[in-house]
């Protein structure tokens, strides 16, 4: 089946069971969802809803006990391992809650390594490269700090620039506001979207703040497993 | 450098003391391992040359018969008998012991052969008397085959040579009864007695050498064991002494002969040097053993505190095998200045072992620590160390690579 080009991600009737015996839940009850490049996707909904475990399967983090996950018009879902980390490396960035930067490694090194694995560009062009992203979110003048000697909005920053290091066509954030304070949540947004609309990425971020879900193009509530 | 062992770098220094003992564990092992295996192997090495010095590589005696046995064919008193070859039978001693020198010479392995004759003499000194073993040589075929130049302790050889009624006594032997160079004492055999002089005084190391041997010029041995022609035994020397053990049966076949090498002749020291070897091998061992339960240990409590980094990794796109190097780099990082560590430091202590001062004689003359510098047991130490600490390391970075990272985040988010 051939897609439109604007479509980087796609998914269809996913299913997806957690836990095990009597405490196997049922999670995701046959989700379809689309993204489209330059724009901006909210999930919302209540705790247990099923939005992260939407957000990881569509990252290629965890598998779906059923249904279909297209990655630019590549069927994912039932790719080998190799193949989903291949495509998670170079189609997807992700920004969690809690940043999740290496902690032993200074802002520029953390950009730097999605590069380095990918093995693209030649080294100086991966600093040179990390160091822009690092501008374009304000840190360029920290570009050699540990990451333990950044404040926790900067270091959301730092796990922003470090997203986009591989120019991916998605874009997961889960709750990437929800660890910061109301001025860093603006910051942190603002640049997510200006960013990713600046690279003609697609966006789809998981909260729980009313307000930031409304800023996005889309906004598209969940429960019980659905989209309501 | 590779992004994995970027990445394995800085993990190492998350768990600074636990990698610090590590190492140390390995460093230990493999100095302990070193010095321990240079030092057995050093006192092996000392002992199979004092052999070679004094009984040679090879000694050539007593003439092989075989013997025969028949068998009626046709049953109890029937005319016509089967002859079996049933064994061997050895007559003592050498008939012709310059037709097998010719023969023995044709082995490209031999180096020098000396004939020896043998028998015992009571040696009388103004001090006392006591039973000695007489040892004919033609001295220059005998400095071929063995040692003896370099075991002088006193006196000259030069002096042996040239005075017929020279003679070469052990150093244990001439201090039991007194005699001093240039001193004459008489030897008595086959109711004949005779005056020689002290030529030299040898120190083999081997008490059962030094108390009873005493050498004479071939001529005056002949005369005093009344044994005019033939030979006691041949001595031999190899150029490759270690061949001797797979020369003999060759030289037996072909001589008709007993030949027996050094080998077989010291079985019994070399099993004890070999056990010793071993077990102290075995018993250093013990600290690389701990230094792979100690890595495995500290990557596996680095894995359980590093989930989180994994799991990130993962959604960066390293893979499995991505994340199982890096901890594998740990652990072979770990090990490389470990076992550069321990090498410095087995070659460092075998130095200084063999300063310390050691008196040993009975089996062989030292006055300090012998030891072995060799490749091999660098090689051994380091290997025991790599299969040790990197089968350690396999359980953890497995694990680490089996890690599901959407299991971590939701894990870590919840």
């Amino acid at each position: 089946m051939s897609e439109a080009p604007d479509i980087a991600l796609r998914c269809e009737g996913l299913h997806r069971f957690l836990g095990q015996g009597e405490g196997r839940v049922h999670v995701l009850r046959g989700v379809s969802f689309e993204a489209r490049r330059g724009k901006v996707y909210a999930i919302v909904g209540p705790s247990g809803c099923g939005k992260s475990t939407l957000l990881y399967l569509l990252g290629l983090l965890d598998q779906p006990d059923q249904g279909d996950i297209w990655i630019g018009g590549q069927r994912m879902s039932a790719s080998a391992d190799s193949e989903r980390t291949a495509a998670r490396g170079e189609h997807i960035g992700f920004v969690f809650q809690f940043h999740f930067l290496m902690l032993e490694f200074t802002a520029l090194e953390n950009v730097m390594m999605p590069m380095r694995k990918l093995g693209r560009l030649p080294a100086p062009q991966m600093e040179a490269r990390a160091r822009q992203l690092l501008g374009e979110v304000g840190l360029a003048d920290k570009a050699h700090r540990l990451c333990t000697q950044l404040s926790g909005g900067e270091q959301q920053r730092v796990a922003v620039a470090r997203a986009l290091a591989n120019q991916p066509s998605i874009l997961l954030a889960d709750e990437p506001t929800g660890n910061l304070d109301a001025t860093n949540s603006a910051i942190v947004f603002d640049l997510l979207t200006r960013l990713a609309r600046e690279h003609n990425q697609a966006v789809i971020l998981v909260t729980h703040n009313p307000e930031i879900a409304g800023k996005c193009d889309f906004r598209r509530p969940m429960r019980d497993g659905l989209f309501v | 450098m590779s992004p994995n062992i970027r990445i394995a770098l800085r993990f190492l220094t998350a768990k600074k003391r636990s990698m610090l003992m590590s190492l140390a564990c390995i460093v230990l092992g493999v100095g302990l391992f070193i010095v321990t295996q240079a030092t057995t192997s050093g006192f092996e090495a000392y002992f199979i040359r004092t052999i070679l010095g004094t009984d040679g590589a090879v000694r050539i005696q007593d003439k092989l018969q075989a013997t025969m046995q028949s068998i009626e064919a046709g049953g109890y008193g029937s005319p016509f008998q089967i002859q079996i070859k049933n064994g061997r039978k050895y007559i003592e001693g050498i008939d012709y012991p310059v037709e097998l020198e010719k023969t023995l010479r044709t082995f490209r392995n031999v180096a020098g052969v000396s004939e020896i004759i043998h028998g015992q003499a009571t040696v009388r000194s103004s001090f006392k008397d006591d039973t000695v073993q007489v040892y004919g040589i033609y001295l220059e075929d005998h400095l071929k085959v063995s040692d003896l130049k370099n075991q002088i302790a006193s006196g000259s050889l030069m002096t042996f040579r040239t005075a017929p009624d020279g003679a070469l006594l052990g150093r244990d032997m001439a201090t039991r009864l007194q005699l001093g160079i240039g001193d004459s004492f008489q030897l008595e055999a086959n109711h004949q007695v005779r005056r020689f002089r002290v030529s030299a005084i040898y120190e083999t190391g081997v008490a059962d050498i030094d108390k009873v041997r005493l050498y004479l010029n071939m001529d005056q041995a002949r005369s005093l064991l009344k044994r005019t022609t033939g030979a006691s035994y041949l001595q031999v020397s190899l150029y490759d002494r270690d061949r001797a053990d797979r020369d003999a049966p060759w030289m037996e076949e072909v001589l008709k002969h007993s030949v027996a090498s050094w080998q077989e002749r010291e079985r019994t020291w070399l099993q004890v040097f070999k056990a010793l070897r071993i077990s102290t091998g075995i018993t250093v061992s013990v600290f690389t053993l701990i230094a792979g339960l100690a890595m495995f240990n500290t990557l596996a409590m680095v894995v359980m505190e590093k989930t989180k980094d994994i799991a990130i990794l993962r959604s960066m796109g390293y893979t499995r095998r991505d994340i199982s190097r890096i901890f594998l780099w740990q652990a072979a990082i770990v090990l490389a200045l470990g076992t550069a560590g321990g090498c410095l430091l087995g070659l460092g202590v075998t130095y200084g072992v063999s300063l310390m001062p050691l008196q040993i004689r009975g089996i062989f003359a030292t006055n300090h620590f012998i030891v072995n510098y060799s490749l091999w047991h660098y090689v051994e130490a380091v290997a025991t160390a790599v299969v040790m600490v990197m089968v350690a390391s396999l359980i953890p970075s497995r694990r680490a690579a089996r890690l599901e990272p959407g299991d971590i985040i939701r894990g870590t988010a919840q």
